[in-house]
């Protein structure tokens, strides 16, 4: 069925338009005057001004170090595991490889990187690390020169990822294995 | 031969091509400019020559207005890949921007844009028939848009150079027809007598005011600007009529595009706004061979006239939608014509009663 909708005959000026023209010189020049000379302008100049991000925004993954500066990361291979896009490519140290930086930690990744153009930022190798060795940070703007640029490594995302305390599980392991060292357990 | 003749009229000629096309680079930047003003945003504000950073204050003003702006673009069209598609009709392809661009700098070759400097009329053809000579040239350019739609072999172009065949046509008529009251009024199509003729008896825009709306906005049409922008209307025919063209050939529409702005900026300064005079400060005669200044007092004027127009083009721009193909032929046909053929009618009969 079709509708009718009523419209409203317009009156004789409407018909000329000539007032709705001068109406709308009037609005634009308005508007033009505002961001000429008032500075009433919505957009932001991108690279000079930036967004105040909020505390929990989830930008790129980096990883973190613990309080003592050690690598937290264990080099458990969860997050490559995880990683939707396959972004995260962890290579373990192997059976004689260098030593964690922590004591009693058992392993560190010798070599940990994101591709920093395939990831997606979606937060799961947040989710899945056991160690809280890696999170979304505030960073949204990757800027290289070419490809392999884009691939961050070890060394800088830990760089770029600051310190984060957290549990400190490993060093309460230590602390509980040089407690067992002397009978009777003091802990 | 005249060599004196010939020699003035190529120095007159390259000098208004180059300030008409200089005028249409920085058209290009006052369009972009100022609809970010009206958007309430700050628009191209980051050209720069290297060295501009080293100039205390003005370099980065400059720059935040955007002057070099139009430099980088040119720069840009020169160097973009030139692409023909596959199963464009060759010839024409070529051959469309070229007459697209040919009219529209033909037209300005009429308009007197100064009095007198020296013994030079500023003006390179005085023709006695300035009005009719621009017209026919006006009419010229739909060939360059429709060529361009044909050429292509594409739907969307196609669609466009239709449109803008019918719409030009339509609006051309009402465009000559409001000129013919000015013609009754001043007896004469030579422009420069048109504007001798103001300069003594008031701008024509206050005897024959219907005329003057009814060739501004059929100006509006012939350039193809919005709210008339059918043949190119982005929303509905991705670029229309040069949806194909890239690199140079592209420039080429635009700076045709932006000539025509020129040019009917100037038809409309010249037609109805007294051209170089002012109707004060002793402005309004023409200067003699031996007042300079007053010579080159009346090209500014003229500049600044034209340059309010080109304004005007820019900013109704923000103002309208765009038109429904219907609407602009009802516009055209029921609404300007019959309009123009009764200001013709009380024109003539206000002249015989005053005779």
């Amino acid at each position: 069925m079709a509708i009718t909708v009523n419209r409203k005959p317009l009156s004789f000026w409407e018909k000329l338009y000539l007032p709705a023209i001068a109406g709308g010189l009037k609005v634009t020049i308005k508007h033009a005057y505002g961001s000429l000379f008032q500075g009433k302008v919505v957009t932001m100049e991108y690279p000079e001004q930036r967004w105040t991000l909020p505390k929990n925004y989830r930008g790129a993954p980096y990883l973190v170090k613990d309080q003592d500066g050690s690598t937290k990361c264990v080099s458990c291979q969860l997050c490559e595991f995880v990683c939707p896009p396959k972004a995260i490519r962890i290579t373990p140290p192997g059976q004689d490889g260098q030593a964690a930086d922590r004591a009693n930690a058992e392993k560190m990744p010798k070599e940990f990187e994101i591709n920093m153009l395939r990831c997606i930022y979606c937060g799961m190798c947040q989710e899945v690390c056991p160690e809280e060795a890696i999170f979304l940070q505030n960073d949204w703007s990757h800027i290289a020169h070419n490809r392999e640029e884009m691939i961050y490594n070890k060394e800088k995302l830990l760089a770029l990822g600051g310190t984060h305390g957290g549990i400190q599980k490993w060093k309460h392991k230590l602390e509980e294995a040089e407690a067992q060292e002397s009978f009777p357990v003091k802990v | 031969m005249d060599w004196n003749f010939i020699i003035f009229s190529l120095v007159k000629i390259a000098v208004v091509v180059g300030v008409v096309q200089g005028m249409v680079a920085y058209s290009v930047l006052a369009e972009r400019k100022i609809s970010a003003w009206i958007q309430d945003r700050v628009g191209p504000n980051r050209a720069a020559p290297p060295f501009m950073k080293y100039i205390p204050v003005l370099g980065p003003f400059l720059t935040r207005l955007g002057i070099f702006q139009p430099l980088a673009d040119g720069l840009k069209f020169m160097f973009k890949e030139d692409f023909t598609p596959a199963g464009v009709r060759q010839i024409y392809f070529w051959l469309a921007p070229a007459i697209a661009v040919v009219p529209a700098m033909l037209t300005v070759a009429v308009i007197p844009f100064g009095s007198q400097i020296g013994n030079q009329h500023m003006v390179i053809a005085d023709l006695n028939i300035g009005i009719l000579y621009t017209f026919g040239i006006v009419s010229l350019g739909v060939y360059g848009i429709v060529l361009a739609g044909y050429a292509a072999n594409s739907k969307y172009p196609f669609f466009g150079g239709i449109r803008s065949s019918a719409q030009m046509i339509s609006y051309e008529i009402s465009m000559g027809m409001s000129i013919i009251p000015v013609l009754l009024i001043v007896g004469n199509l030579n422009l420069s007598q048109i504007i001798n003729w103001q300069s003594t008896h008031g701008w024509l825009v206050m005897y024959a005011p219907i005329s003057f709306v009814i060739f501004m906005v059929a100006s509006f049409a012939e350039t193809n600007r919005t709210p008339f922008d059918l043949p190119e209307a982005e929303t509905e025919l991705v670029g229309g009529y040069h949806t194909e063209y890239s690199s140079m050939k592209f420039a080429l529409f635009f700076l045709a595009e932006y000539s025509n702005m020129v040019a009917s900026s100037a038809m409309m300064v010249t037609l109805f706004f007294g051209g170089w005079s002012l109707p004060f400060f002793g402005l309004d005669h023409v200067a003699g061979p031996g007042s300079l200044g007053l010579g080159i007092a009346h090209i500014l004027i003229f500049v600044a006239k034209l340059l309010f127009f080109m304004v005007l083009f820019i900013w109704v721009r923000w103002m309208f939608p765009r038109f429904r193909y219907d609407q602009l032929m009802d516009l055209g046909w029921r609404r300007f014509l019959p309009l123009a053929l009764v200001n013709i009618l009380i024109t003539a009969v206000w002249l015989y009663l005053r005779s």
